[in-house]
């Protein structure tokens, strides 16, 4: 095994930020073993890890170490031959930081896939190519497009096992993209690869020479961040309202500064500004991050704002631009694909909380739609919805929501369900 | 949201780089625990990952005060340089330091050692839930990270503690987009993590790019130390050389800074954050298989302390 070999010298001026990408597949298809190589060849994991495993190996009576082993997961698990949920993942090549979320197969999948892809960026889907395309394909393919996740690679995984035969990586290609069609899934790459050997992963390996395409780790290096391609709207819920009140410092005393993080879009001194839902309009006077102020503020940066009227804003209220009509929909009614979470079943009758952005309101449910079979991807009539179920829904809100749609702006479109009985997160939606 | 196929070969100019988007998700985070909790605290032990916490405050907060006080739960088998750093530094922010203390626990008979040299380590989380119900908190801001140890990959970013401080695995809040959910009822509480998505070298690049002071033990120094196995045991009052040992003067560093009994030093010449970075950069061996004495126990020795309290 080879490390990787083009990574830059520490302290390079390369940086492509950070990408958080997820990996879907059941027990067999090799991606603990996929994720173990990666780590492996970025080097992520260290002397004493890779002892312990093989070690383990050795116990287990396998000939090579395995690298699956690494994602082991916790003693509760291994116990009861289960694994809980998404695990985080680190590794980084020198030039970019990647946060893997590692979801488990089969228990409670929707569940714990849905939570894992709520922040990927990109998504790996497994198919073992003795297999070809399954209901699992389309169940993993299907989720990761609801979540709305804007890059997807299939990667065909165990072509050692089938001799590296070209035909059969170019008919699963066309049975997959059949059904991708059909779902409204648009853009997908496709790459042969031995995960176990390492070919195409991070090293083009001497069997795959028929693929001209990029490796598994060039396609993660230049796949772009999310902020880059997000929504162009600016949108700053509000959460937190700085007041220093400082009788003894005069540049203090009226300070106050709106702390959030910009969702979408950028600001810049002068800029015209709208709170929602108060429809009160401001100018920006300033904005800073820790101490120094900046000129203009983009997506993903966490920053206060300073405006220059005195007007009444708080945690939960949104701040977006006021020159133009690309304001968000102030609304007291949702409709959302909703994925339910929680292990007790939606109670019509009961009122639970809805938490979007920094905002919360209380709900009722007004009426489901259908729900969703996850196998057939056949809507079917509901009365009511289970763990791990995915219906279209309404819900009444006791408070106005200022909302987009999820397909337009993955942050102000996603909210959660919360039972107050125990606090538990329950249900997690994606505006419509 | 369907984006074209993006072109490998084309450059990025991402307008964050990693560690931009780390700060800005840890300042996220911390002004969440501010605006969701009624009551909550840092823990600050003057160690390199929760200085960076204070400075990540810093940022989230200033020119406003903390919204939080710090707290330190002390062994009392701290490196009094640690301690020092800790008093001066609380001190510099002009923020409010609560300390609790093992031995008060002890002397309460809440802790009860089994042998007067036994690692006081673990016994923290029982100082931690004193203190926790003494003042009413109902989160911990800890300096975590999920890259750190096996029970901590699967940490959430707001981790939920019961009325008895205990961590269960399978009881835990699915964590969706950035939507954290602090709510809790009267006497359980939260534990949250800022930096959970920060390695070890995040951490370093972190200090060296803002240029944070640190402890002297972090950087290479003569210290007297014994060969157990692969770690190295610094020879203290605490952690005497015993008949039969030898006592060595070694170059060494400490890559985490913990309770004296359990923290081992490694060797290297690091004596700049930036040759400590080149040193991480290329290390064979993780920070806690290096470092700690208390997790070589079991496999499982991290995720059993968090189900009885522990941060």
């Amino acid at each position: 095994m080879s490390a990787i070999e083009h990574i830059p010298e520490f302290g390079s001026p390369v940086d492509n930020g950070l990408l958080r990408f997820l990996t879907c597949g059941s027990v067999d298809d090799g991606k603990s073993t996929l994720i173990g190589r990666l780590l492996y060849d970025t080097k992520a994991i260290l002397a004493d890890t890779l002892h312990a495993i093989e070690k383990t190996s050795l116990r287990r009576g396998m000939e090579a170490v395995d690298l699956s082993l690494l994602t082991d997961g916790l003693q509760a698990e291994r116990e009861q031959g289960i694994t809980i949920d998404v695990a985080y993942r680190y590794c980084s090549t020198g030039r970019r930081k990647y946060i893997i979320a590692d979801a488990p197969g089969h228990e409670q999948y929707t569940r714990n896939m849905v939570t894992a892809a709520s922040t990927a960026n990109l998504a790996i889907i497994l198919i073992d190519a003795r297999k070809g395309v399954l209901t699992q394909t389309r169940r993993h393919s299907y989720l990761a497009h609801l979540v709305g996740i804007p890059h997807l690679v299939v990667a065909v995984n165990k072509m050692d096992l089938v001799g590296y035969d070209r035909a059969v990586f170019e008919r699963i290609r066309g049975d997959y993209l059949d059904f991708a069609s059909q779902l409204g899934i648009e853009e997908v790459r496709f790459i042969p690869l031995s995960a176990l050997n390492g070919d195409m992963l991070v090293d083009r390996g001497d069997n795959l020479d028929w693929y001209e395409g990029p490796t598994l780790i060039d396609i993660l290096e230049s796949a772009p961040v999310a902020h880059s391609e997000s929504d162009e709207r600016f949108r700053f819920p509000v959460q937190y309202v700085c007041r220093p009140q400082r009788a003894d410092d005069p540049l203090l005393h009226d300070y106050r500064g709106f702390m959030g993080r910009v969702e979408s879009g950028e600001i810049a001194v002068g800029n015209e500004v709208v709170a929602l839902p108060s429809e009160r309009r401001s100018r920006v006077k300033g904005i800073e991050l820790g101490g120094r102020a900046l000129q203009r503020a983009v997506a993903e940066q966490s920053v206060t704002l300073l405006l220059e009227d005195e007007i009444d804003i708080s945690r939960g209220d949104m701040i977006v631009r006021g020159e133009t009509k690309e304001s968000a929909l102030v609304t007291r009614r949702i409709e959302a694909m909703l994925c339910w979470l929680g292990e007790c079943p939606l109670d019509a009758q009961r009122k639970y909380l809805i938490r979007q952005t920094t905002r919360d309101s209380r709900a009722l449910l007004d009426g489901i739609a259908y729900r969703l079979d996850i196998n057939s991807l056949q809507q079917v009539a509901a009365e009511g919805l289970g763990m791990n179920d995915i219906a279209r829904v309404a819900f009444k809100l006791a408070q106005p929501l200022v909302v987009d749609r999820y397909a337009e702006n993955r942050a102000t479109g996603a909210f959660i369900v919360i039972d107050e009985s125990n606090n538990n997160t329950v249900g997690a939606g994606m505006i419509l | 949201m369907n984006a074209p196929v993006f072109n490998p070969l084309l450059p990025l100019r991402p307008a964050l780089d990693h560690l931009d988007w780390l700060e800005a998700e840890a300042i996220y985070i911390l002004r969440e625990v501010a605006g969701q909790c009624s009551n909550p605290a840092l823990l600050f032990s003057g160690g390199k990952d929760s200085i960076v916490l204070l400075r990540l405050a810093e940022k989230a907060f200033r020119p406003g005060r903390f919204p939080f006080p710090l707290l330190h739960i002390d062994t009392g088998h701290n490196y009094p340089e640690v301690i020092d750093f800790r008093d001066a530094r609380a001190c510099q922010l002009n923020e409010r330091l609560i300390v609790r203390s093992v031995e008060s626990s002890m002397s309460r008979g809440t802790v009860r050692l089994k042998s007067a040299d036994e690692s006081r380590n673990k016994h923290q989380s029982v100082t931690l839930l004193e203190a926790i119900e003494e003042f009413g908190f109902d989160a911990c801001i800890g300096g975590a990270r999920r890259d750190e140890e096996k029970a901590r990959a699967k940490e959430r970013i707001f981790s939920f503690r019961d009325e008895f401080g205990g961590w269960d695995p399978k009881n835990q809040r699915p964590e969706l987009w950035n939507l954290l959910n602090a709510r809790v009822h009267k006497g359980e509480n939260i534990r949250a993590f800022p930096i959970s998505n920060w390695t070890e070298l995040d951490v370093w690049q972190y200090i060296e790019r803002e240029g944070l002071a640190l402890p002297s033990i972090y950087f290479a120094h003569v210290r007297p130390v014994i060969r157990r196995g692969s770690l190295l045991q610094p020879v203290t009052e605490l952690t005497p050389a015993r008949d039969g040992d030898v006592v060595e003067q070694l170059r060494v560093r400490f890559r985490t800074v913990g309770d004296i009994t359990c923290t081992a030093p490694v060797e290297s010449d690091a004596d700049t954050v930036h040759k400590i970075i080149a040193e991480t950069a290329t290390t064979t061996v993780t920070e806690r298989g290096a470092t700690r004495l208390d997790d070589q126990a079991s496999e499982a020795a991290m995720e059993q302390r968090k189900k009885e309290g522990y941060f």
